[in-house]
């Protein structure tokens, strides 16, 4: 499924954070967002989710408008992971996920067949099979993060937003996790602060400045060194690998 | 406490289904000994045989003065109690899920504290001239207080932080209020009779009490079970509750208005009986696990059976003398408390 962002503007009182931005998702496509704090990927990422509601322009998921569609229509081709979710509750692995199948049952429907696939399935894929039955508290981080997408991936989605989902992991769990994200079968948008992973794992990057989008493209196409120290403010030498022709970045010291 | 996680979700709701049967049987027992309890206490027999007597099932030869006690007097008082222990119980769990807060209970909207202000301004300043009931006017300040925390949260869409300081604030505001009233009107009595009525007592309560009650638990769980997949989905926060499809305005709106509703309807008709409404859910929540749709239902048993236990204590442990029944509630929960805090504690 496509992702397309026309024109959206949203801000809080006296501030717009997000202003005139346009984007494209193709289908089966990995998009990075990135850009320094405050530029508004966050922000971008809940209006595209459908969490907050544009003061103008609008998203269309596959060529409709998600503001015409109910909240619990969109949940079931759309997900979102938040960063670092937590809970005081004491809920197991399995439980967590089972939530992932809210927007698909009605108020009282029992466990159905395709509830049991497919809450089977998203633990599979994040390999946490055998750890279902424990509890949710006694995981680790990325343990924690790969549950929630495990919870993402029973809603059965076609299109996935992550918010900063390597946050706080070390750097193996964060390969693993991006990795996992690209190798899946859908539209994913993700927003991500390292820019080498963001070069690494997404198809395009939008690179954004301010609430505006900067510039669009393939990784080698916006990682320049004239983007990093116009937007980033850093000084930094960029060169491609040989393997995929990504570029990597060295930020000097000085 | 781990759940144990059933790979077949029917064996949590066989659990769910034998500890409701457990309980229900508990709660006959219970409300049985509630009636035979008193300050002279009425054999079993009389008792079953009264209620059957009534029900007109049997037509036994029994004293119209112990006929009388078991149905007027004791057989509603402990329904009432039983209905009032289910309702505290439920919108505890409900705010607790709503306001991600352990702490949460069915006063943290301001709902007892709007209660004892309409309560002095009925019974101390004489508004309505005897036209308004005490109860009436406990009903329309709780209402009042739980107005004023919707208008300060924004219709409570604000953050759970949010609404917690609004009510807060709206409880410190209703209970200065109160201390006002009571303090320059001077009757020390008044006072007294203020302080304990906010305390709580079922005495006094009649069959009318019990159906009204009945209408209002019986549709607030409704509401709720209806709405208990959503309250799932809060677990991780508002925002996650709405990623999963749930319209979260309305859902929180609906059921904040439900609990308060549910709130002031018993504070107002029984008083603001603390304790049962923060600890059944977590001692339900130890034994049917953390999903709604069985934590509402076992709440709302183990808050009756609760309830009842306490008013037949209320009774023994002092005769001739009437104990709050929030002292009870607190004094009998407590340590049962201590032993689930206990056995829950973390295993580091």
């Amino acid at each position: 499924m496509s992702v397309v962002a026309r024109n959206l503007t949203w801000g809080v009182p006296r501030k717009t954070i997000v202003s005139d931005v346009s984007l494209t998702a193709a289908p089966g496509e990995t998009l990075g967002l990135i850009g320094p704090n405050g530029s508004g990927k966050s922000s971008l990422l809940r209006l595209l989710a459908g969490l907050k509601t544009p003061a103008s322009g609008r998203v269309e998921i596959n060529g409709q408008d998600i503001a015409r569609v109910s909240r619990k229509a969109l949940s079931r081709q759309v997900a979102f992971v938040q960063q670092n979710a937590a809970t005081d509750t004491n809920v197991t692995v399995r439980d967590v996920v089972r939530l992932g199948r809210t927007p698909h049952r009605s108020a009282l429907a029992g466990w159905s067949e395709t509830d049991e696939t497919a809450v089977a399935h998203a633990l599979a894929r994040v390999d946490m099979t055998s750890r279902r039955a424990q509890p949710w508290q006694t995981l680790s981080g990325g343990e924690r993060q790969r549950v929630h997408i495990a919870r993402a991936l029973a809603q059965t989605p076609q299109v996935m937003f992550l918010d900063e989902p390597t946050n706080h992991l070390d750097i193996h769990h964060q390969i693993e996790i991006l990795r996992m994200v690209r190798d899946l079968d859908l539209t994913s948008v993700i927003a991500l602060h390292d820019l080498n992973l963001a070069a690494m794992f997404c198809d395009r990057i939008v690179v954004l400045e301010s609430g505006t989008v900067r510039a669009t493209g393939t990784p080698a196409a916006v990682l320049t060194r004239a983007i990093l120290r116009d937007v980033f403010r850093v000084d930094a030498q960029v060169s491609g690998t040989p393997d995929a022709g990504r570029p990597h970045i060295r930020f000097s010291p000085e | 406490m781990a759940s144990d996680a059933p790979d077949a979700p029917g064996d949590g709701a066989t659990r769910l289904v034998l500890f409701l049967c457990l309980s229900l049987v508990v709660l006959t027992i219970a409300v049985a000994a509630a009636t035979a309890i008193g300050d002279y206490n009425i054999a079993p027999r009389t008792v079953v045989l009264s209620v059957t007597n009534e029900l007109g099932l049997t037509g036994a030869d029994i004293a119209p003065i112990e006929q009388s006690v078991v149905w007027n007097l004791r057989l509603s008082r402990a329904l009432v109690a039983a209905l009032a222990g289910a309702g505290l119980a439920i919108c505890g769990a409900i705010l607790q899920a709503l306001l991600r807060n352990a702490l949460a209970e069915p006063f943290v909207l301001g709902v007892s504290a709007g209660a004892s202000t309409g309560a002095v301004c009925v019974i101390v300043l004489g508004i309505g001239a005897g036209s308004l009931s005490l109860s009436l006017g406990a009903f329309a300040g709780a209402f009042a207080a739980f107005a004023l925390v919707a208008l300060l949260s924004n219709g409570a869409t604000s953050g759970p932080n949010h609404t917690i300081l609004a009510g807060v604030a709206a409880s410190q505001l209703f209970n200065a209020l109160t201390s006002y009233i009571v303090t320059t009107s001077g009757n020390a009595q008044q006072a007294r009779d203020v302080m304990f009525w906010l305390l709580g007592s079922f005495g006094g309560v009649r069959w009318p009490d019990f159906q009204l009650l009945l209408a209002v638990v019986i549709g607030g769980l409704g509401v709720c079970i209806w709405m208990a997949r959503s309250l799932d989905a809060f677990t991780f926060g508002d925002e996650d509750a709405a990623a999963l499809g749930v319209p979260v305005a309305r859902i929180r709106l609906v059921l904040f208005g439900v609990t308060a509703l549910l709130t002031a309807t018993i504070v107002s008709m029984v008083g603001a009986i603390g304790f049962v409404g923060l600890v059944v859910p977590h001692a339900a929540r130890y034994v049917v696990g953390p999903l709604h749709l069985r934590l509402l239902p076992a709440c709302a048993v183990v808050g009756a059976v609760f309830m009842v236990v306490a008013d037949i204590a209320a009774r023994v442990i002092a005769t001739q003398q009437t104990v709050p029944i929030g002292v009870v509630t607190a004094l009998v929960g407590v340590p049962f408390f201590a032993i689930i805090l206990y056995r829950a504690r973390p295993q580091a």
